[in-house]
């Protein structure tokens, strides 16, 4: 089946939602974002946070994804819905990424999901459910990928090691926070994308499973095959890489009166 | 130890995640105080990390998840191949 949308590509994946943000709560959702983010990278993830996504899932609270495999395992085949569901947005995500197609995304994470469910016999639980599907969501898009050869597509293999280059960020002294309603402009959506979409390959991997799925440095590195230590590196060198492109471009999206900077995080205000 | 702006440039995604020692904090830390281009460099860094993870950045076509479910029904209604 394929998407309606057919042949869209990049950045006009962007599409505007509702805006939930209330201007003056500008301040709260920094930190909360923020703060969300650094509790689940340590691992302090909130319980109520966890009893929502069950019920979200429709998986039973407190059932983790293994009793449920077993259960699946042993008939009860419905239940395979609400245990990717958590996954389905990152398999996208990362298909889109490869492929650079939406149609094609889509169609290649239907075949991922299927080959998922005829496989979960042989997942061990070694990984976490989710590391273990995007594992073999990367596996089907890069032999997708290989499969149509003859069409313009990324080098398959890094383009650069882990050891040479000039990582220097943008230097500025000037800067405004950019706040998180400024999405609702659909041209920093599309700044931010084509950014990310632009990095070379081995650095737009750990951006995506790091900073946009949020997965662990482990995590990360057991997806794509590769230390902890290069995760860490790489990451570093996409994040300056993602500075220098976009500082420029963003400049624009920040509140022209107020200066979020430098209370932000305790330094001077 | 006392350290310069090549050394802070180093450390900001580290630095970004939590994952660099309380010793190298403090003197990032008491670098950032008084340096207005590292303060604006991490600033800038950390606020492009956080507007990436948005989902609005990337947004996942309308009726994705209801097709993906119809079609897995399909596969389960097959029954043949499961797993």
């Amino acid at each position: 089946m394929r998407s309606p949308g057919g042949l869209t590509i990049g950045c006009n994946l962007f599409l505007s939602k509702a805006s939930t943000v209330c201007g003056t709560a500008i301040f709260n959702i920094f930190n909360e974002k923020f703060r969300r983010r650094i509790c689940k990278r340590k691992g302090w993830q909130a319980d109520n946070e966890q009893v929502t996504s069950a019920i979200k899932s429709g998986t039973p609270v407190g059932e983790s994804s293994a009793e449920t495999i077993v259960r699946i395992l042993a008939g009860e085949a419905h239940l395979f819905h609400a245990l990717i569901k958590p996954v389905e947005r990152a398999v996208f995500v990362m298909l889109f990424m490869l492929l650079r197609n939406e149609s094609d995304a889509e169609d290649v994470a239907q075949e991922t999901f299927i080959k998922v469910f005829r496989n979960l016999r042989s997942f061990r639980g070694e990984s976490k459910f989710s590391t273990w599907v995007l594992s073999i969501t990367r596996n089907e898009g890069l032999a997708w990928l290989r499969k149509h050869a003859s069409r313009p597509e990324e080098p398959l293999e890094p383009v650069l090691d882990d050891t040479s280059g000039d990582y220097t960020p943008a230097l500025l002294t000037d800067w405004r926070e950019v706040p998180l309603e400024a999405l609702e402009r659909k041209e920093l959506g599309q700044h931010l994308c084509r950014a990310i979409l632009n990095l070379p390959p081995i650095y737009r991997d750990v951006v995506q499973l790091r900073d946009i799925d949020e997965l662990d440095v482990q995590e990360t590195a057991n997806v794509l095959g590769i230390t902890a230590g290069s995760v860490k590196v790489r990451l570093h060198r996409a994040r300056t890489m993602l500075q220098k492109e976009l500082v420029p471009l963003l400049k624009e999206f920040a509140p022209a009166s107020t200066r979020w900077g430098r209370g932000f995080f305790g330094r001077r205000v | 130890m006392k350290i310069d702006c090549k050394h802070v440039w180093d450390h900001i995604s580290a630095y970004i995640d939590g994952d660099v020692d309380a010793a190298l904090r403090a003197e990032i830390d008491r670098h950032l105080e008084h340096c207005e281009i590292c303060s604006a460099v991490m600033d800038s860094t950390r606020n492009v990390v956080i507007l990436i993870a948005d989902e609005r950045v990337f947004a996942i076509p309308a009726g994705y998840s209801e097709r993906l479910h119809t079609r897995l029904e399909a596969v389960f209604a097959a029954g043949s191949s499961g797993p």
